[in-house]
């Protein structure tokens, strides 16, 4: 253990996140498509512009605090608008119910001369009863509407046809992610088109999991929905900046759930479709790495990895097709470096303690080679 | 009458206090003892106990948290910890604490001479420690003889399929399952036995409308655990079936259902959190009238009101499971019954108001344990609220914001009243006060601490910060509030030790109490402090819901209003 820590990797993100307090933009207009094609369907004219919603184009953005009061995407938009009702109802109800008990409190304390006296014995008040078994059921009956109507329109929002479908296979202690209208497959960093004012695009995620429960969360995007073992559960996102989202695992699911981290790349659709077509375009060999191409498929990383086109097909861990195109190592536990990929394929629980992937017992020089190989992956 | 004829199991004092009796002897009294008030003493003691030792898992949770990227816990035994203080603060604090108060005067307070069943009483108790023990024994044993030990680590609502044997190997998860379902054991017997005293045992004159609100409250909860408790039960024998023999109803892998055992779990969970905050309002609204000077207002609205938080946790347990996918139908349906409760539990806040309302508040440290969770609990059913409105629950649920708000309830409702409940009766059961001084100092010094340490993780909650992670990275902006957080843990650590001290200090010098200290009006100041075995020489007759204010108040009592 003293070994593994000390050799602890650099994490991640602390230079994003600079980048992300200085260019951070306002969103002046947070329009929700899903109550603009509302209206739209109700026949009324939306003004405004005809221009891309995506503002400080910059995908390479990490937007790091997950603030869920300040969405970014359609569902978690719907879901902030009731969240602020409620807590400003609640924020209501104490200040007044607050008040009135600190009142109490101060104004009618014992005084010095109380002793042996005793106030009024009040028994109760029908009407005072009456009041404050009314006004409780009043608000009651408003947030239940409220909330009738947002739980309906979240899950019941109907998606363009042609809406981008993903499916997301939840992994102790990673994310597999398919998208099968185009035949890629990759892990734990989801690319997805930006939605713009005149062209919604929104992505249909189809949840499920391998092994225990997870959930998938990205606060600025949406709620989080769970991914069960043996049950498909959807959900859907609409974003309508570009970005990267940070988000996790929500549902504790055992050793590493702390380490189950999700990226959400957030794309204007060109950049979207170039991203696609790099991952399905076919895999270059690359000479100069054989010597590892030869070690990595004549050790057992094949039987857990898959590498498109070729003999690994493993499919117990995360596809490593297009490895070097992701941001992240091993679901976010580190930035993905040749330093710390060596790190990790030398013995991954340095940087993922008690994670799936066992130490794969490789001396220095094999290790090297198999990094020489994996750096290829682009 | 003498004592010896009712309960010849309990050893007349008289002929004891003879000679010095040595040690061997007073322990064999204790632990033979039928009485009810040794057996409450002895609950809330081991429920104090187990609660330092989670306690103490908690400080260890938060130092691993102060900071991001810390290293002080590896992941597993960090995963151990929490479900190892989730698990004990909810089955083996709460439970047996609320025993303990319900078993010290449910019988005092009704006029009665012991429980029901004096003997399943005992039993109650020793497996209830029994069931605890095991819990902890996990440590030493839980891998079988043959591993190193280790505690279960699959949190405490240990949900399917992290508890099937694909995924939880060794015995861990038998050890969480096992002692849970002893210490329940002990949980149904001592409900059954508070249904059958309050049913049977009241004494002349006290009608069901008459009794103590303390009496009414605990009646409903005894019902909720023996309504809810076998759920629970079953499925961990559902669990322990699939573990040890191959069934699968919680399997995925072979076509079982892991929404399931949530359903399960919940239709016990939830009730049980109106399980463990009930008594606390049990205990708020016997001290709240005694410090205000003022009968409790609006009785059988507070009784009705009681009555009705028992119904309705019955049918709120899937907004535990917002996030699951369930149809928008069934999100609304649990949505609204959620949001019910609120109404009875704002028609109690409002009534303890009224009681205040008009009176001559004494702020003695019990009353100021109340005062304090009247404004706590304000705090946690408005962030109850929030989570009851389903799409919010989307985000917030599994967040630290959840952590915070039951937090609030169970420290900033129960664990409040508890010590108020404790500043207020331990000079029934010793004799002795406890010193105001170092109570004011424990009160202070644990309030700032709590609310420094569960503030904060609101806010955490909000940016995204899940529930039951080992560890964080910088810059999710997270660290300022765990940091603050955690030297709240000081704070609380500290208050403890105020109280623990007093508790010792008070029982070697602390004043003498007398019968009624508190010029209390409830049928257990009526005798002398500590009791005797037989609680009552002569049993009493009540007229009224305030007896003791009808005897020193000969010329204006109650009975001429109710
Ligand atoms: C027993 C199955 C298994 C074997 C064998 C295995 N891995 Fe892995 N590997 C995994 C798992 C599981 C993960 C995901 C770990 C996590 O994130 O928790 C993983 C993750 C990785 C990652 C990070 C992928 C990403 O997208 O972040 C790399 C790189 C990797 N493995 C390389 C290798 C190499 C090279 C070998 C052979 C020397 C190997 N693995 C052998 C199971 C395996
Ligand atoms: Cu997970």
């Amino acid at each position: 253990m003293g070994a593994a820590r000390r050799r602890k990797p650099k994490i991640l993100r602390r230079e994003g996140i600079r980048a992300a307090r200085a260019t951070f933009p306002l969103t002046q207009n947070h329009v929700n498509p899903a109550r603009i094609s509302k209206l739209k369907r109700l026949g009324l004219v939306v003004a405004g512009g005809t221009g891309s919603w995506a503002f400080g184009a910059d995908s390479a953005q990490v937007h790091s605090i997950a603030n869920i009061f300040k969405p970014l995407s359609a569902p978690a938009e719907a879901v902030y608008e009731i969240s602020l009702l409620a807590l400003l109802v609640c924020a209501g109800i104490f200040l007044v119910v607050g008040s009135l008990l600190a009142y109490a409190v101060v104004k009618f304390r014992s005084r010095p001369g109380d002793e042996g006296t005793e106030p009024p014995q009040i028994y109760g008040s029908n009407q005072l009863e009456m009041a404050w078994t009314a006004i409780p059921i009043l608000i009651v009956f408003v947030l239940v509407l409220v909330t009738a109507r947002t739980t309906a329109d979240v899950q019941n929002h109907p998606l363009p046809e042609d809406s981008l479908k993903v499916r997301v296979v939840g992994h102790q202690w990673w994310w597999e992610i398919h998208y099968p209208d185009h035949g890629v497959i990759t892990a734990n960093e989801l690319h997805i088109p930006v939605s713009s004012r005149d062209q919604r695009r929104p992505t249909a995620l189809r949840l499920e999991s391998a092994d225990v429960i997870h959930s998938f969360w990205v606060p600025q995007l949406a709620g989080k929905t769970d991914l069960i073992p043996n049950r498909a559960n959807d959900m859907w996102v609409e974003p309508y900046q570009t970005g990267t989202f940070l988000g996790n695992c929500a549902e504790y699911c055992g050793t590493q759930h702390a380490k189950m981290l999700l990226r959400v790349v957030v794309e204007t659709p060109e950049e979207f479709a170039r991203w696609i077509a790099s991952q399905k375009a076919p895999v270059v060999q690359d000479s100069s790495a054989q010597a590892g191409r030869d070690l990595f498929f004549n050790t057992s990383c094949v039987n857990c990895h898959r590498i498109s086109g070729t003999a690994a097909e493993g499919v117990f861990g995360p596809d490593l097709t297009r490895l070097m195109s992701r941001s992240t190592l091993a679901a976010g536990a580190a930035s993905n470096t040749p330093e710390n990929l060596r790190l990790w394929v030398q013995n991954p629980h340095t940087i993922k303690p008690g994670c799936l992937m066992p130490d794969m017992q490789l001396n220095p020089a094999e290790v090297e080679k198999i990094v020489a190989y994996l750096l290829t992956l682009k | 009458m003498p004592a010896s004829s009712l309960n010849p199991a309990v050893p007349i004092p008289q002929a004891a206090a003879a000679e010095r009796p040595s040690i061997p002897s007073i322990l064999h009294e204790w632990v033979t003892t039928t009485d009810h008030k040794r057996l409450g003493l002895m609950y809330i003691m081991a429920g104090l106990l187990f609660f330092v030792i989670s306690g103490c898992m908690a400080a260890l949770i938060r130092v691993q948290l102060a900071f991001p990227n810390n290293d002080f816990l590896p992941p597993q035994m960090f995963n151990r910890m929490f479900t190892m203080h989730g698990t004990a603060m909810v089955f083996l604090v709460g439970m047996p604490i609320i025993a303990g108060l319900m078993n010290y005067l449910v019988p005092l307070m009704i006029g009665a001479r012991d429980m029901a069943f004096p003997r399943l009483n005992a039993f109650g108790f020793w497996i209830f420690l029994f069931g605890g023990g095991l819990l902890y024994f996990s440590y030493l044993a839980a891998p079988g003889l043959s591993g190193a030990g280790s505690a279960p680590d699959v949190g405490w609502f240990a949900y399917s399929p992290l508890t099937g044997k694909a995924f939880s190997r060794g015995h861990s998860t038998d050890y969480w399952i096992l002692s849970i379902m002893i210490s329940g054991i002990g949980s149904i017997a001592s409900a059954i036995n508070v249904i059958v005293t309050v049913i049977t045992m009241r004494c002349r004159g006290m009608t069901l409308m008459k009794m103590p609100m303390f009496v009414w409250i605990v009646l409903v909860v005894a019902y909720l655990i023996v309504i809810v408790l076998p759920p629970l039960t079953a499925a961990q024998i559902m669990l322990l079936l699939d573990r040890f023999l191959g069934a699968k109803f919680f399997d995925t892998q072979a076509g079982g259902s892991a929404v399931l055992w949530q359903h399960f779990f919940w239709i016990f969970g939830h009730p049980e959190v109106y399980v463990l905050i009930l008594p606390g309002f049990a205990v708020a609204t016997e001290i709240i009238p005694v410090f205000s000077r003022k009968p409790i207002f609006g009785y059988a609205v507070m009784v009705g009101a009681s009555v009705m938080i028992g119904f309705i946790s019955l049918g709120v347990w899937a907004h535990h499971m917002f996030t699951i996918g369930m149809s928008a139908m069934s999100n609304t349906f649990f949505a609204t019954s959620t949001m019910l409760v609120g109404i009875p539990t704002g028609i109690k806040l409002f009534n303890w108001l009224g009681t205040m309302w008009g009176g001559k508040i004494r702020f003695k440290t019990p009353m100021l344990f109340c005062v304090a969770f009247l404004f706590q609990f304000l705090c946690a059913g408005l962030t109850g609220i929030m989570l009851a409105v389903a799409p919010f629950d989307w985000q917030l649920s599994d967040s630290y914001f959840v952590v915070a708000h039951f937090h609030y309830v169970l420290i900033g409702g129960l664990l409040f009243t508890i010590f108020g409940a404790i500043y207020y009766w331990f000079p029934k059961a010793t004799g002795k006060l406890l010193s105001e001084k170092l109570g004011k100092w424990h009160f202070w010094v644990f309030l700032i601490g709590f609310n420094l340490t569960f503030g904060p993780l609101h806010i955490a909650g909000i940016l995204g910060m899940p529930r039951r992670i080992y560890t964080y990275d910088v810059g999710r902006g997270w660290d300022v509030w765990n940091l603050l957080a955690s030297i709240g843990v000081i704070f609380q650590a500290v208050g403890i030790l105020f109280f623990v001290g007093n508790i010792l200090w008070s029982l070697w010098k602390g004043k003498k109490a007398g019968d009624d200290p508190w010029d209390a009006w409830t049928l257990e100041w009526s005798t002398t402090s500590p009791p005797p075995p037989y609680n009552f020489e002569v049993l009493p007759e009540v007229r009224s819901r305030r007896p003791l204010w009808d005897l020193k108040h000969p010329t204006d009592p109650d009975w001429k209003y109710e």
